[in-house]
């Protein structure tokens, strides 16, 4: 009798995450429809012509697709994680070959009236082999080997995914690095990554000669703290020499290496006043709609800006503007919290996981996730580049929604299961 | 340590939450510019749309203009009170169509502006403007759409329309959006870039019930379109106006290039269209009558028809062999008729006897020299050699790939080569005694009339062209394309071209019907390339430049089941450059035979019974 009660407790999905998973689906949908809503036309929530109409259908197919999980065994992931990464990649190759372009960006496959975008299945497919790959029982981390194959695994999808010309969803990749961090890679690698970004904003801020005569002054300062160690000294002249380099790099980056629009974008950012109604237009229209929302906001389906076409893809990703018009500074505290609350749940549930397999997992579903609620909620806000991409669970689209379900669901499939150990014929 | 971490990543992203957090703050509760931003005032982008440029004839006369028309608008949200019946009178729609219109307009946005009749002309629009105040929410356009000063070039001049979905899902500018207005074909199409200029973006204040309130910062922000560049084209209108009179009636074409410039001064594609049809408020209609028309008026004759180019080859291929060294102009070869027929004329001709007479044979032995050249010792290894030299100087002919003019949608014929023949011959060994009858322009070579107007002007040239264009001007610079000023040489000797041009002379002095094109005190030379068919009438076909001496104009004419070249086409190639070099004193002699129309000998007639 014992028994038993413990096996059904210990296969079921944690209550607290799969709450938090509906309650934002629930207010996605909701606010799907505020973005899409117009008094006039008076078309119900229900109604499949607009957005939200379908967007039940998406969460209907969700339901379905947790359902499935929730059978599947959940032996299966494991054995087959290199296997669903090549079936994604061998997807995106071929999308390249045969996709339709849809606003600049090849990564769709048209079947009838419906899309669907594989680069959005690419994520969970990617997390799940490097799982694989890192709780094989014979790889040790601190290899550089490991690292480098890592590094691999991540880069593979992101690269075809840049190709297909969407940078949005290939940056998304870079969050893997939050797992990697936890599987013991050294935090140097994140302070160069923020050493680079910072010294890239700053040459296209300061003037260069300021910033190099700058960089000279710190590097003698920091040569002459390092004593006599000639080690040390070494090290400092040459990442002064490759910070000089990159400086210098910084203009064919820009007019090279990044598309106009991408140009536009990141001086947009920098100095969000000098282009306010050209590259600034977006974020400024997406800011005011925020910013107009006060405190409580505006109240549901009482939006003036959204409802005016000011903001581009309202009910996708910009849907946090309605969110922040109509329901204020409240309604974004909510918002986050929730989102907030469910990370940190995954990052426990992870670490309460007996098998590598599921912890490396579990982070790398909290990167992703982590990742593009920051990164969404950000660009909104005028805090980074709008790079498209959409806020988990709650905009509008059937790939997204059935893709980061399936992300999360086989992470708590993995943890009802936490208790069974792995058995490999 | 790995605990540690995992409280350094919630950490991290609890931190990301709270600056997200505090940001928002900021420009919810603290800021309150965006408060204000909101509430009173909304900045609505308008497009300026910018006049596309014009087109002008090579002597500065107008062709293509824009005219004005309007469009009228309805807000579905500010519509009040309808008058069904009356606005239909008014605007000369049916109800129903009223209906749909209006649902399609709210279906798209109920507070956004939708067309809900189309292109008024100006007299159309006079009429119903005092009414208009009757009929609140809707509002008028204006815009413009092309007009024409002339019913010609229809097919070189081309023509816009509204961009299709797929022309919008393609445009990988971001340029355009629906409803725009874009080049569908010819020089529109060729020159949409030059033509279109730029829109100009203004910023006006909404309110939020969208009533206008000003400029946005008095206009600071304010771009002006800027107009299209207008093009002057090569065309001579007059000219080509009485070239299509000419072919009026008849199917085929009429191409003129000025030699040394490579500018074309007749494009006529028959039967064409009057340009004006497809322009404005009937272009569905129109384009559908035009494109099930069964004599094609949309198929661009001079640049897609095909032809085999006939006894016009045997020049270019004595100009090969003359360069190759394998014959001189006094190399005498027997009419021997064993191979290949002939037409009567003497036993034997040395070169130019051979071009005048267009002796079949001669050409036979001439291309077997070119191509037997005993390169290799194995016979059809040799051929295979032999076949891919003479056709890479085919090719700087011009001939089996596109030319480059500025029209879309042009064919670059066919001259074949060896992979042609191995897949031809299913990879069995293949030697010049299959493949002989490329030597006399029959066989597997095929041509477009431009190609055949530019061999004309090449020889009139002694050796060299400029790609054959229809843009002698841009306006900005006042030039055209840097492509079609670069000089593209045959790699022949220059001389041998004087026996071409002498043959060439002596085939309208003294043939048996090519005096059709001869002229009073002008020498013209000619060459007939007859097209035969199965079972119709030979096509006419005919190419000849003038004056012999500095040319000033190369011309290639078709004319479809017109019987022998040297009558129809002959005749129109004549007053063509008597009509261009003598402007009001040509005689047009021949005028009346080419107007009546009637070509085909009682034989010709009896044979495919007509």
């Amino acid at each position: 009798m014992r028994t038993r009660r413990l096996s059904l407790t210990s296969n079921q999905f944690d209550w607290l995450a799969v709450s938090l998973y509906f309650l934002l689906v629930l207010l996605g949908w909701l606010n799907i429809y505020a973005a899409v809503y117009d008094d006039e036309l008076g078309a119900s929530i229900f109604d499949f012509s607009i957005n939200s109409g379908r967007q039940l259908i998406w969460i209907s197919t969700s339901v379905l697709i947790i359902l499935v999980i929730s059978i599947i065994d959940f032996r299966f992931y494991d054995s087959f994680a290199f296997i669903v990464l090549g079936v994604i990649v061998v997807m995106l190759v071929s999308v390249l070959i045969f996709g339709s372009e849809v606003k600049g960006s090849k990564s769709w496959f048209g079947i009838g009236a419906f899309g669907i975008q594989p680069s959005e299945f690419a994520k969970f497919a990617t997390a799940l082999a490097l799982a694989k790959f890192l709780s094989q029982p014979t790889i040790k981390f601190e290899k550089i080997s490991t690292q480098l194959m890592s590094l691999g695994i991540i880069a593979v999808p992101a690269a075809l995914i840049l190709l297909q010309g969407d940078t949005g969803t290939a940056m998304v990749f870079a969050c893997f690095i939050i797992v990697l961090y936890r599987e013991g890679l050294s935090p140097v690698f994140f302070m160069i990554g923020f050493a680079f970004v910072l010294l890239f904003i700053l040459t296209l801020l300061v003037n260069k000669l300021v910033l190099i005569i700058g960089l000279l002054t710190l590097g003698l300062l920091a040569a002459a703290l390092s004593g006599r160690n000639i080690k040390k000294i070494g090290v400092v002249i040459v990442s002064t020499v490759f910070m000089f380099g990159f400086v210098q790099s910084v203009d064919f980056i820009m007019n090279k290496v990044l598309k106009p629009h991408q140009q536009k974008r990141v001086m947009q950012l920098i100095d969000p006043n000098a282009d306010p109604l050209g590259a600034g237009w977006q974020v400024t229209q997406s800011k005011i709609a925020i910013g107009s929302g006060g405190l409580f906001g505006k109240g549901y389906l009482q939006g003036t800006q959204t409802k005016f076409d000011f903001v581009p893809d309202q009910s996708t990703d910009n849907i946090f503007c309605t969110v922040g018009e109509e329901h204020g500074w409240f309604g974004g505290l909510i918002l986050i919290a929730a989102f907030l609350a469910l990370l940190l749940r995954i990052t426990q549930l992870a670490e309460r996981q007996k098998s590598k397999f599921a912890r490396v997992y579990g982070y790398g579903v909290a990167s992703i996730l982590f990742f593009h609620f920051a990164f969404n909620i950000a660009m909104t806000i005028g805090l980074f580049p709008v790079i498209g991409i959409p806020l988990p669970f709650f905009s509008y689209g059937g790939s997204s929604l059935w893709a980061f379900t399936i992300l999360l669901f086989i992470f708590l499939k993995l943890d009802a299961h936490r208790m069974q150990i792995f058995t490999r014929s | 340590m790995n605990d540690s971490r995992k409280l350094y990543i919630q950490t991290g992203m609890v931190l990301v939450g709270v600056i997200l957090l505090v940001r928002l703050f900021i420009i919810q509760i603290v800021d309150t510019s965006y408060k204000s931003a909101a509430d009173s005032n909304i900045i609505q982008k308008v497009i300026e749309y910018p006049y596309r440029g014009e087109v002008y004839d090579r002597n500065g006369k107008l062709l293509v203009y824009n005219s004005p028309v309007y469009d009228i608008l309805g807000v579905p949200k500010e519509i009040e009170n309808l008058d069904t019946a009356k606005f239909c009178r008014l605007f000369n729609i049916s109800k129903a169509d009223l209906i749909e219109r209006l649902n399609a307009a709210r279906k798209y946005s109920p507070i956004k502006a939708s067309k809900i009749v189309n292109l008024l002309s100006p007299e159309e629009f006079a009429k119903t403007q005092d009414y208009l105040i009757d009929f609140p929410g809707f509002y008028v356009s204006a815009r413009t759409v092309r007009g024409y000063t002339t019913k010609s070039a229809a097919n070189a001049l081309g023509y816009t329309g509204e961009i299709s979905k797929r022309q919008l899902d393609a445009d990988r500018t971001g340029y355009y959006s629906q409803g725009d207005h874009i080049g569908i074909s010819g020089l529109e199409l060729s020159y949409e870039r030059e033509l279109r200029g730029k829109r100009g973006v203004k910023y006006k204040l909404v309110n939020v019930r969208g009533v206008d309130k000003g400029s946005f910062k008095d206009g600071l922000y304010d771009t002006l379109s800027i107009p299209g560049e207008n093009i002057t084209t090569t065309l001579d209108i007059e000219l080509q106006q009485y070239a299509e009179k000419l072919l009026a009636g008849k199917v085929g074409s009429i191409v003129a290039i000025e030699p040394a410039t490579g500018e074309i001064l007749v494009f006529v594609s028959g039967p064409s269209y009057d340009p004006a049809v497809l322009s404005g408020r009937d272009f569905g209609t129109n384009f559908t009558k035009l494109s099930q028309d069964s004599l094609v008026p949309l198929f661009n004759r001079p640049l897609m028809a095909m032809y085999r180019p006939g006894s016009v080859f045997k020049i270019m291929q004595a100009m090969i062999g003359l360069q190759e060294g394998v014959i001189t102009p006094n190399t005498v070869i027997a009419c021997n008729q064993s191979v290949i027929g002939c037409h009567y004329h003497g036993p034997s001709e040395n070169l130019l006897g051979a071009i005048t007479m267009s002796c079949n044979p001669y050409f036979h032995q001439v291309l077997k020299r070119v191509v037997n050249q005993d390169v290799s010792r194995d016979t059809y290894e040799d051929t295979r050699i032999g076949l891919e030299k003479w056709r890479g100087r085919v090719a700087n002919f011009g001939f089996g790939s596109t030319l480059g003019i500025d029209l879309p949608n042009e064919k670059g014929g066919m001259v074949p080569n060896v992979a042609y023949y191995d897949r031809a011959y299913n990879n069995q060994p293949w030697k010049y005694s299959n493949i002989y009858s490329i030597a006399i322009g029959e066989g597997e070579n095929l041509v477009v009339p431009l190609q055949m107007a530019n061999f004309t002007a090449t020889v009139a040239n002694r050796g060299y062209y400029y790609t054959p264009h229809l843009v002698k001007a841009i306006s900005d610079t006042g030039k055209p394309r840097p492509e079609y000023e670069v000089q593209h040489h045959t790699g022949i000797n220059p001389e041998y071209f004087d026996i071409a041009v002498e043959a060439m002379h002596n085939v309208v002095e003294h043939g048996t019907g090519q005096y059709r094109a001869k002229l009073d005190d002008i020498i013209v030379c000619g060459k007939t390339g007859t097209v035969q068919n199965a079972n119709s009438p030979d096509h006419s076909a005919f190419i000849a430049f003038a004056p012999m001496d500095n040319p000033r104009i190369a011309v290639s004419v078709y004319v479809e089941n017109a019987g022998q070249g040297a009558r129809a086409a002959a005749a129109i190639s004549g007053l063509i450059i008597e009509k261009y070099l003598k402007g009001e004193k040509a005689k047009l002699r021949m005028e009346p035979y080419v107007l009546k129309g009637d070509f085909l000998d009682a034989d010709e007639k009896a044979k495919f019974n007509l």
